[in-house]
């Protein structure tokens, strides 16, 4: 095993319910660091409850109960001692709109970086830094860089979405959650973020919920299939596509059902 | 993975003072609710407190007697009901159909803006200017004398901007794709406005108009001008004492008589009179939620 990189997220019997309704049953499966693992698997399966699991945004409803265990980078994040504020830094969230806050570019890439910083400990010099290598890096720079006062909310889509990403990287994040990133995008817009995805793994931990199959092939390394809150299938993409090895995973990817 | 890895995602002093500060923000608002609720419940427990002695389902019904130093409040109770159900029988129809005329047909130009903004105007206006146009269109112009009429259009033009801006948020709360959905199989507006518009915004509506009925049953302003009067005999407990050409008497003009005019009232009928009052609006809104949570569990959006 020495070639497979470490997982960086680990879950072990995770079984979670919504009021009465059980979401994820036992669900047990580690993601390994530095690469694209894409859950499919039909609407309702859980696989974007499991994706919000791994920064406890779920929580955030009353009737939500959780029991098993989520490592992440080797912790345990329902751990007493872990805070939700550093927890969320670490892992960054895209959601299928992009939303970027409706204020500058500059702001919203720098945005969480006055959350988690004094004030006095920022310098514009600092901010100016972090935006143009944040923005080079998700490739809107040579875009958007006489552009930085326009409104977030006036890009194109696609730009947007980018802007999203751009907006976790000055906080450093290890792991990006993505939660069907490219369904309001179009052709265009899919392969600009898909590229992008490409630039950012292997330092970044990436996530991906998706119900595009042919994407789920094309963009991950590793392919998780879920059905009725169940993990069926987890294996490289490769060899999920090739050769699954659950029949259920075969039907599914053939497209009878879905 | 070394050990230090178990130290992840734990407290830095910086989350630490932020967690003080979201502590000091949430005991904060916390302490602004608590300054809004204290003063009205010890308000109210003053009121029912001082009222005790009256207070009885008799001090309702009863009739006031000697020069209105003892008895009870039938007259103004029963005539507050007739000026609220008159007024509101006016201005909800007129105010509830011109906000779906203004919102749903009416062309987004400069007119209708100015309307909108007239509109909006209109509800800030101070109600003794509404008891003055009251008493001059009503009374003297439209000749209608000092009478439940007069008084009941005054207190209807008084609600009748609110009632046109709170229909009009209602609606446009339903979702445009809603309209587009009904339009794209072919209804006209109309039949969009009663298939979907209005059973979508109902709730929101009744909420506007109902919170009016305790505006009209609190103002003395605009009745004292118009329609309400000092004194009126009436039978205990008669349902239609009045005409409607006539004057009535009101709650809100009888706890003002009670307490400013009349010397040795008993001392608990005034806050009577002003628990009775309290209670029939809250009773009116209470009936309103109930209605807007029974809708609104209907709505499946």
């Amino acid at each position: 095993m020495s070639d497979t990189p470490q997982p960086s997220i680990t879950t072990r019997s995770l079984n979670l319910w919504y009021a009465k309704f059980q979401a994820l049953i036992d669900v047990s499966a580690d993601i390994k660091h530095g690469l694209i693992t894409s859950l499919i698997g039909p609407s309702g399966c859980g696989k974007t409850t499991l994706l919000r699991c791994f920064n406890r945004v779920n929580e955030r409803y009353g009737y939500v109960t959780t029991t098993g265990e989520i490592k992440l980078l080797g912790k345990n994040i329902y751990d007493p001692d872990v805070s939700l504020v550093e927890l969320r830094k670490t892992v960054g969230m895209v959601f299928q709109r992009p939303n970027p806050l409706p204020i500058s570019v500059y702001e919203n890439v720098v945005f969480g970086l006055r959350i988690h910083h004094e004030r006095s400990q920022l310098t514009r010099a600092m901010l100016d830094e972090a935006v143009e290598k944040a923005l080079t890096e998700v490739g809107l720079w040579d875009d958007l860089k006489d552009r930085l006062n326009a409104r977030a909310t006036s890009l194109q889509l696609e730009q947007q979405q980018k802007l999203c990403i751009a907006r976790l990287l000055p906080l450093k994040p290890e792991i990006i959650l993505m939660d069907e990133p490219c369904s309001a995008l179009d052709v265009e817009g899919t392969r600009g973020i898909e590229e992008l995805m490409f630039a950012l793994k292997g330092r970044y931990t990436l996530v991906v919920v998706t119900h595009n199959m042919s994407q789920a092939r094309r963009a991950s390394d590793e392919c998780i299939f879920m059905l009725l809150g169940r993990i069926i299938e987890h294996s490289r993409t490769e060899d999920l596509f090739l050769t699954p090895k659950h029949p259920k995973t075969a039907e599914y990817i053939e497209g009878r059902y879905g | 993975m070394s050990d230090g890895t178990n130290q992840r995602f734990t407290e830095t002093p910086l989350v630490r003072r932020k967690q003080r500060e979201e502590r000091f923000a949430q005991w904060l608002f916390f302490a602004m609710s608590a300054a809004m609720i204290v003063p009205l419940l010890l308000i109210v427990g003053y009121l029912v407190q001082r009222a005790w002695p009256s207070l009885s389902l008799g001090f309702i019904i009863d009739v006031p007697v000697r020069g209105m130093k003892e008895g009870g409040i039938w007259p103004a109770f029963i005539g507050t009901i007739y000026l609220v159900v008159l007024s509101l029988a006016v201005s909800a129809p007129i105010g509830i159909l011109a906000a779906v005329y203004l919102n749903e047909y009416a062309r987004d130009n400069w007119f209708n803006r100015l309307i909108n903004l007239a509109v909006i105007n209109l509800a800030g206006v101070p109600s003794i200017v509404h008891a003055l146009f009251g008493l001059g269109a009503f009374v003297y112009a439209a000749r209608f004398g000092y009478s439940i009429l007069s008084a009941s259009l005054t207190l209807a033009i008084m609600t009748l901007p609110v009632i046109i801006a709170s229909t009009r948020e209602a609606l446009a709360s339903v979702p445009r794709s809603f309209r587009e959905a009904c339009w794209n199989v072919g209804a006209t507006r109309w039949q969009t406005i009663k298939a979907v518009v209005l059973p979508n915004s109902i709730s929101g509506i009744l909420t506007g108009v109902i919170l009016q009925v305790s505006r009209a049953a609190g103002e003395t302003a605009p009745i004292m001008f118009t329609g309400a009067v000092f004194f009126k005999a009436v039978q205990k407990g008669d349902l239609f004492p009045y005409n409607f050409n006539e004057q009535c008497m009101a709650l809100s003009m009888h706890l003002y008589t009670l307490s400013t005019q009349v010397p040795g009232v008993k001392e608990s009928i005034p806050f009577a009179t002003a628990v009775v009052l309290l209670g029939l609006v809250l009773a009116v809104n209470a009936a309103a939620i109930t209605l807007r949570v029974w809708l609104r569990n209907r709505k499946k959006w």
